[in-house]
């Protein structure tokens, strides 16, 4: 083909030119049309800005994981609590939003030890949405040991959503998981049962995190998924940030190691839905949508240009805003490159036209980005400062042919396809997760 | 089959009408002053007095004696079928008569024009290169006749939208004329690629209006052949582009036949990656009529041999939530999986069964043969389930 000596005649040729990777005098006006089309659609949502806003309401919590990034063990409110004054003001930034779609996420520590303030802004959103008119949606991400009727009362009537944390059996929960009492397992089980009750089925979410303890058991962690009636999960890989560095635990297994337990994961899932039992791996799903169609499924850690800022923000309970959950995580490990405001001083274009943020965008812009621009999975793929900035001493682009990322994301992407040539009930399955 | 057109067996010649479209009534109690703006269907010798014209099937005997000067056809029992507010178009020059509308019809399609850009391999209505724009004229006759109760119409060619602006004007007579009435178009969507076009047309407005488009492949080189036109893949793809990008209604056909099929699986993927927003997609199995007749050989395929690629394209279109329909297929030829796409799609009039089919179970909800395809040419798989 780049000789030029490709035949017209040939299956290669017609096969390349159907799917408008070369384009001739029988198609010439429909494939540059058709590819516009399809560029306009992925990137859809830039025109729309941030739609994802997080409401760190306090760093307080009565777990004590130790992969956790970022929790405290404290009594004092006032010390690790967000005010109303700081929401209020974070809240206003949120409404000037371009988009007309706001998620506003709750988190923490565990945002129920400061329900009250989750309560305001929830108010205060919907009363000031009365004139902006946008499409308001609330979720809340909490271990659930602490859910009683009344707060999740208060989420049904709010049309709240709930995503809660399971790592797995009660064993490996409750390791992963200390609490005092140690019964995190048996608590997060009967949260989940409430919750479906009042506030509804599809309300409820789940979220597992990746321990090396996680590591052998990846069939029972999703026949724990499947006991408790989830039909969904994110094999999720641990993040580099907080405490989790400095017990060591993440470096204690590598990425090659988390993709065995990853693959196995999902062989098991396969299998699983050959046998009439349909579920779904998340990071799968996110990754064939951008395989196999127009949509940009618009997860943050998966996006070009990269998700921070622009698709989510994140309101600190001290005020400060950072570009990205991750951006906070590494502030609290002492590195504020990604602090892009401050919701008492700075105006929303000062916050948002941030230099830090624009050229960490700019930087890592997957397009032009040396080995990115230029490698067969860019279109899967996306960008990631704020990981490489960690790992590659401050350089938002890093060293792709060095990066955890990149190898993480490109064994994924090759083994996806190649489960696809192998296996053409895979490959049903893929397509249909992907539209999901 | 029904005979929707054909010779009289009289016509009264005390007339200086060349043409005339008429609705025809079954009442002879009809009230007077209807009277004289209908076509009184006759079943018995008795004559009702008034009506515009008077058709006599049959039973209305041999030796009538019509009202003075009145207009009056006879017809064989070919058109036994006729009924209460049909329409009918009556050539009084040459004898003939046309069926244009049947009110116990759900598939009642009118003809445009016979001309057209394209020249399909399989065309069931072998165009013409003749000035036939008189056609246009009957329509904006009939479309007024119709009665306002009828679900659906539809119209063909040709291609009809070679009439331009004159086929729009006849769109919006039927918006006007009949709102509640559903309007299907069968266009190769060809001029589309003409974006002024496109305004013009989505400018009628019409609430539920769509237009069915075929592509036969997602190899450019095939679907020119097929309608033996080059370029015609770009034009119709960018005429789909410009119709959703002005949010009109559109079906895209795909005819199966053994041009087609083999890449059947892969115009599905380039329909959902492409054209993910097109309404639906009808998956069509092959009319043994027109040209198809002539270029048989090159056209026929068992659809039990493409049953495989026909599965394959339904996963895709299921996967993308591409609503689609199968048309024209025998149920036992079809994999019991897909039975549920299956519509019963031929037009009545031309719909029928073979003697082996009695015996079959699922008989009820097979929609069954072309009446051409019993005659000439169809599955070697029919059996009774």
């Amino acid at each position: 083909m780049v000789a030029g000596r490709l035949s017209t005649e040939s299956a290669a040729y017609i096969d390349l030119r159907a799917r408008h990777f070369l384009t001739d005098e029988l198609t010439r006006e429909s494939a540059l049309e058709l590819l516009a089309l399809k560029v306009r659609s992925r990137y859809r949502r830039l025109s729309q800005f941030t739609g994802l806003h997080i409401f760190v309401v306090t760093l307080r919590c009565e777990h004590s994981c130790p992969y956790c990034q970022v929790s405290r063990q404290s009594e004092d409110k006032a010390a690790f609590d967000m005010t109303e004054e700081i929401a209020s003001r974070a809240l206003e930034l949120t409404l000037r939003s371009p988009s007309n779609a706001i998620k506003i996420e709750f988190q923490g520590g565990e945002p129920f030890l400061n329900f009250s303030l989750i309560q305001y802004i929830v108010r205060e959103a919907k009363i000031r949405n009365r004139t902006k008119k946008k499409d308001l949606q609330f979720v809340i991400a909490t271990n659930l040991a602490l859910a009683t009727r009344e707060i999740l009362e208060f989420c049904a009537s709010e049309e709240i959503y709930i995503s809660t944390s399971l790592d797995g059996p009660r064993d490996l929960h409750n390791r992963n998981r200390p609490r005092p009492g140690g019964d995190s397992y048996e608590r997060v089980l009967q949260g989940i049962r409430l919750a479906r009750e009042i506030v509804g089925r599809d309300k409820v979410s789940a979220l597992m995190t990746t321990t090396e303890a996680s590591l052998g058991q990846v069939k029972e962690i999703i026949d724990e998924y499947l006991a408790q009636g989830f039909h969904e999960l994110f094999l999720r890989p641990l993040s580099p940030y907080g405490f989790a560095m400095k017990t060591k635990s993440f470096a204690s297994y590598t990425t090659q190691r988390w993709l065995e337990f990853y693959k196995q994961g999902l062989e098991y899932i396969i299998e699983l839905n050959r046998a009439g039992i349909p579920f779904r791996e998340y990071f799968a799903s996110l990754t064939l949508k951008k395989m196999f169609t127009s949509e940009d499924p618009g997860y943050v850690d998966l996006m070009n240009p990269a998700g921070i800022g622009i698709a989510a923000v994140v309101y600190n309970y001290d005020g400060a805003i950072y570009a990205s959950d991750e951006s906070r995580m590494l502030a609290e490990m002492g590195d504020q490159s990604f602090k892009i405001g401050d919701v008492r001083k700075n105006s929303y274009e000062e916050i948002f036209l941030n230099d830090k943020l624009v050229s960490a965008l700019h930087e890592s812009f997957t397009l032009s980005a040396p080995m990115c621009s230029q490698c067969a999975f860019e279109p899967f793929c996306g960008a990631d400062p704020v990981y490489h900035h960690a790992q590659h001493a401050g350089d938002c682009l890093g060293h792709k042919a060095e990066s955890g990322f990149c190898g993480k994301n490109m064994a994924i992407f090759k083994y996806l396809v190649k489960m696809m040539e192998e296996d053409f009930f895979a490959k049903d399955l893929f397509l249909n997760w992907a539209n999901y | 089959m029904l005979q929707l057109s054909g010779r009289t067996l009289g016509i009264s010649k005390n007339t200086d009408l060349h043409r005339t479209v008429i609705q025809v009534s079954d009442n002879p109690n009809l009230p007077t002053p209807l009277r004289s703006r209908q076509a009184c269907l006759m079943r018995s010798p008795h004559v009702p007095q008034g009506f515009a014209l008077y058709i006599a099937l049959p039973e209305a005997g041999d030796d009538t004696i019509f009202p003075d000067g009145a207009k009056f056809v006879r017809l064989s029992s070919d058109f036994e079928y006729l009924a209460n507010d049909d329409i009918l178009s009556i050539n009084f020059a040459d004898g003939t008569v046309k069926v244009l509308f049947r009110a116990n019809s759900t598939h009642n399609f009118f003809l445009v024009t016979e001309q057209c850009n394209s020249y399909c391999l399989m065309c069931s209505q072998p165009p013409k290169a003749i000035d036939d724009s008189w056609i246009i004229d009957e329509l904006r006759q009939v479309i007024p006749l119709i009665p306002i109760t009828t679900q659906e119409i539809g119209f063909t060619g040709g291609e009809p939208f070679l009439l331009g602006y004159r086929f729009l004007d006849v769109l919006r007579l039927a918006k006007t004329m009949l709102p509640n009435t559903a309007v299907h178009i069968l266009s190769n969507g060809r001029l589309f690629a003409d974006k002024a076009f496109a305004k013009a047309y989505a400018a009628i407005g019409h609430p539920d209006m769509m237009i069915g488009i075929p592509l036969y492949s997602d190899d450019a080189t095939i679907h020119d052949y097929v309608v033996q036109a080059r370029g015609a893949f770009d034009e119709t793809v960018r005429g789909v582009l410009n119709l959703k990008e002005l949010k009109q209604r559109v079906e895209i056909r795909v005819v199966l036949h053994r041009q087609t099929v083999s890449r059947l699986p892969k115009l599905a993927e380039f329909i959902s990656r492409n054209l993910l927003f097109v309404d639906q997609v009808a998956l069509m199995g092959l009319e043994i009529t027109g040209f198809t007749r002539a270029n048989l050989d090159q056209l026929w395929i068992d659809p039990k041999d493409y049953a495989e690629q026909l599965t394959k394209a339904a996963s895709v279109f299921e996967a993308y939530r591409v609503p689609f329909m199968i048309y024209n297929h025998q149920l036992c030829t079809v994999d019991r999986s897909l039975w549920r796409y299956c519509q019963k799609s031929i037009s009545d009039w031309k719909n029928e069964y073979l003697p082996i089919c009695d015996a079959c179970s699922v008989k009820s909800e097979c929609g069954g043969f072309f009446s051409s395809s019993k005659l000439y040419r169809h599955s070697n798989h029919i059996r009774p389930i």
